[in-house]
């Protein structure tokens, strides 16, 4: 049997990039290539654009309420790089971005919280399940999906979100056990922002870490540095690898911070201090990518504006689709609910559609 | 061509999923104990044997997990039918089976349908110990997006469950354990009326008396008594009661002018309920008596030696029946 230790996370979140954006000394994984790093940076700037602009949404009353990803754009971007076209991603609430970093429309993704459907985007298409927001459930559909493909016999990789107030749920665990004694191929990726909406982490785990979580199901565990771009991508493309290899299920924490309330609905003055907040600034994982690749030479002054216009255009995209008055067609409420209507649900339908058409008169 | 064969509702169900995974590869079943143990009510008895491992597996000894993978698997083409050991034991699974697998399909907008079957041996009347005999079906039946069905015999057995697996829906399919080991002739080769469709099992004139599940065989000799008594007692087995078939029942109800609806569950807020409502709003003016209940008292089911008081019996159903204004008709 290997020695049990080697499921156990390292003492410190892995780093490639000091704070500074300098490569660290002795770093534990090689850097990306630098197409890699320069698409992850593309999709970074993207990313800030979409929290930026759907923040702005909804305070123009187009969107009813947005959890933003901003400050852990590296973890949204990495989860979604890291993938194959025929992998899964499985995004919570927060993960807007991720989904968008995979090639899902933002205004599809964003369905959700203008108000006209659910989900409102085809799961197939990008391979990207709808996003969660009861906590964890989402983990346990990752690993059926992913034992699925398995007994075909397809070497699927799936990646599940999820943050650390979800750590706490029942699901998280029966996922993770599922997961591990199916050696079924999961990456689950905790996005440890510090909150859940406004409980600290303290109040969600005396693990030493998330990632310590892991060794009690015989998962192998890992902790990244969050606002790492490259450590993130680095080591969510060790854990695909690992899981697409026949090694079972692997548990990555990610060390990140809500720069923002957990919704624009949210007071985060009520629960934590600018003092707590301020240091984080400076850690920001675009400001980081950023000064690394203008130090490499390889982010150009042009280079860069043709990324930032790249970013407006999504932008542009996002408040046309968003902002366009859109009449949800009511009779669509009875359409889905089975894959034919029952006869109840026919009479229920019909009694809605005289009284539209009376209010119609 | 099949011959007619004498199964009890125990080896009909396993029969079903015999049959369902030999004609579908992508038939899997799961859940606790259903491997080489072959379920503790024996309804998967040999299916890993026959279909191997990846097939018939146990999964670890939790209920919302079951549930959950069996989502993700039916997003993935398969079609999972799963096994909740127990009533009781399925309720850390209904996180899963309330806002997943009932919502899933309506959620995507269609795109996304969920074809499982969640297998819920329910009820009591075995001599139980507490948390093995709930009638949970109303938690389910309240839950838009899930069919429930419920076989009172060994050929309906049969037949649902092969059509719950058929299903494009998820469907929970509610096994009344008491009944487990009833037996009768079973011809897998003939058809049975659809999910979504209630029978007619004895015909009679006087009152109907509307049931489902473990409770059909008690209405069943209710009426037998009744006849002996001079009264013609309708029984309707209503099998699916998501979706309820209003017309089969309503027409029967016209058909006497008065009902009993009699259901082993607790009764207040339930499906015995329910069928009451729909009955009198629809044929309120054909019935002669405003419709009953005989129903479980609103009590947490009793333990073994005092359980016999919480089910409808025939004596308790033949006093409602009496109750139903007769002497109007003077």
């Amino acid at each position: 049997m290997a020695d049990p230790r080697d499921l156990l996370p390292s003492e410190q979140p892995l780093q490639l990039l000091d704070p500074s954006g300098k490569p660290v000394d002795d770093p534990a994984l090689p850097l990306p290539g630098t197409d890699r790093l320069l698409a992850a940076y593309t999709a970074l700037v993207i990313g800030r654009r979409v929290n930026d602009q759907a923040g702005a949404l909804v305070r123009q009353g187009r969107l009813a309420v947005y959890p933003s990803s901003h400050g852990q754009e590296a973890c949204q971007v990495g989860a979604a790089l890291a993938l194959a076209e025929g992998d899964w991603l499985f995004p919570t609430y927060r993960d807007t971005v991720s989904a968008v970093a995979r090639g899902v429309d933002p205004v599809q993704v964003l369905t959700l919280l203008k108000g006209d459907w659910h989900a409102g985007y085809d799961p197939y298409e990008h391979r990207v399940a709808p996003q969660a927001t009861p906590l964890a459930t989402q983990l346990l559909h990752a690993v059926g999906v992913a034992h699925a493909a398995r007994l075909r016999g397809e070497d699927t990789v799936v990646m599940a979100l999820c943050g650390d107030g979800a750590t706490s749920e029942g699901d998280f665990h029966e996922a993770l056990n599922f997961a591990a004694v199916f050696k079924t191929p999961v990456v689950f990726f905790v996005q440890n922002n510090e909150y859940a909406i406004s409980v600290p982490l303290a109040r969600q785990s005396a693990a030493p870490s998330l990632a310590h979580k892991g060794i009690g199901y015989g998962v192998n565990g890992e902790r990244v540095d969050g606002n790492d771009t490259p450590a993130v991508l680095a080591v969510l493309d060790r854990a695909v690898a690992a899981a697409r290899a026949g090694e079972g299920p692997q548990l990555v924490e990610a060390h990140t911070y809500r720069m923002q309330a957990h919704t624009n609905a949210d007071d985060d003055t009520r629960y934590r201090s600018s003092e707590e907040v301020d240091p984080w600034v400076e850690r920001d994982p675009l400001l980081r990518m950023e000064a690394f690749l203008r130090r490499k030479r390889v982010l150009t002054k042009a280079r860069a504006a043709e990324i930032a216009e790249k970013a407006e255009a999504v932008a542009a995209a996002m408040r046309e689709g968003v902002s366009r008055d859109t009449d949800p067609d009511p009779s669509e409420l009875f359409a889905h609910v089975y894959a034919e209507p029952t006869p109840q649900l026919e009479e229920q339908a019909a009694l809605l559609a005289d009284e539209l058409s009376r209010e119609g008169n | 061509m099949a011959e007619p064969i004498k199964l009890s509702m125990a080896q009909a169900l396993n029969r079903a999923l015999r049959d369902a995974m030999a004609e579908d590869e992508s038939v899997y079943v799961f859940g606790e104990d259903v491997g080489p143990l072959g379920g503790v009510f024996r309804i998967t008895d040999g299916l890993t044997a026959e279909f191997g491992e990846d097939r018939c597996f146990d999964t670890p000894l939790a209920e919302s997990g079951i549930a959950g993978l069996a989502v993700g698997m039916a997003m993935n083409g398969m079609r999972p039918v799963i096994e909740m050991q127990f009533d009781a034991f399925a309720y850390p699974a209904f996180e899963q089976i309330a806002s997943h697998i009932a919502k899933m399909r309506n959620r995507t907008r269609g795109r996304v349908g969920l074809p499982l079957v969640i297998r819920i041996p329910y009820a009591g009347g075995i001599g139980g110990v507490e948390h093995h005999c709930d009638s949970s079906e109303a938690y389910y039946a309240h839950t838009p997006g899930l069919k429930v069905v419920t076989p009172a015999t060994p050929a309906d057995a049969y037949h649902l469950l092969r059509e719950a697996i058929a299903c494009d829906d998820p469907v929970v399919f509610m096994e009344p354990k008491k009944l487990y080991w009833a037996k009768e002739e079973v011809d897998t080769g003939t058809s049975r009326p659809p999910i979504g469709r209630a029978v007619v099992c004895r015909p009679g004139t006087d009152a109907t008396l509307i049931a489902y599940g473990p409770s059909v065989p008690t209405a069943l000799e209710a009426a037998e008594a009744a006849a002996q008594e001079g009264r013609s007692l309708q029984v309707v087995d209503v099998r699916s009661i998501v979706p309820f078939d209003d017309a089969t029942v309503c027409e029967a109800v016209r058909a006497t002018g008065r009902a009993v609806v009699v259901a082993e569950t607790a009764g207040f807020a339930s499906v015995a309920s329910e069928i009451a409502a729909r009955v009198t709003e629809r044929c309120f003016h054909s019935l002669a008596a405003p419709v009953r209940r005989v129903t479980g008292f609103d009590i947490p089911y009793p333990p073994p030696k005092l359980e016999r008081h919480q089910l409808p019996s025939v004596d308790r159903i033949l006093d409602a029946v009496d109750d139903l204004q007769w002497e109007d008709d003077q």
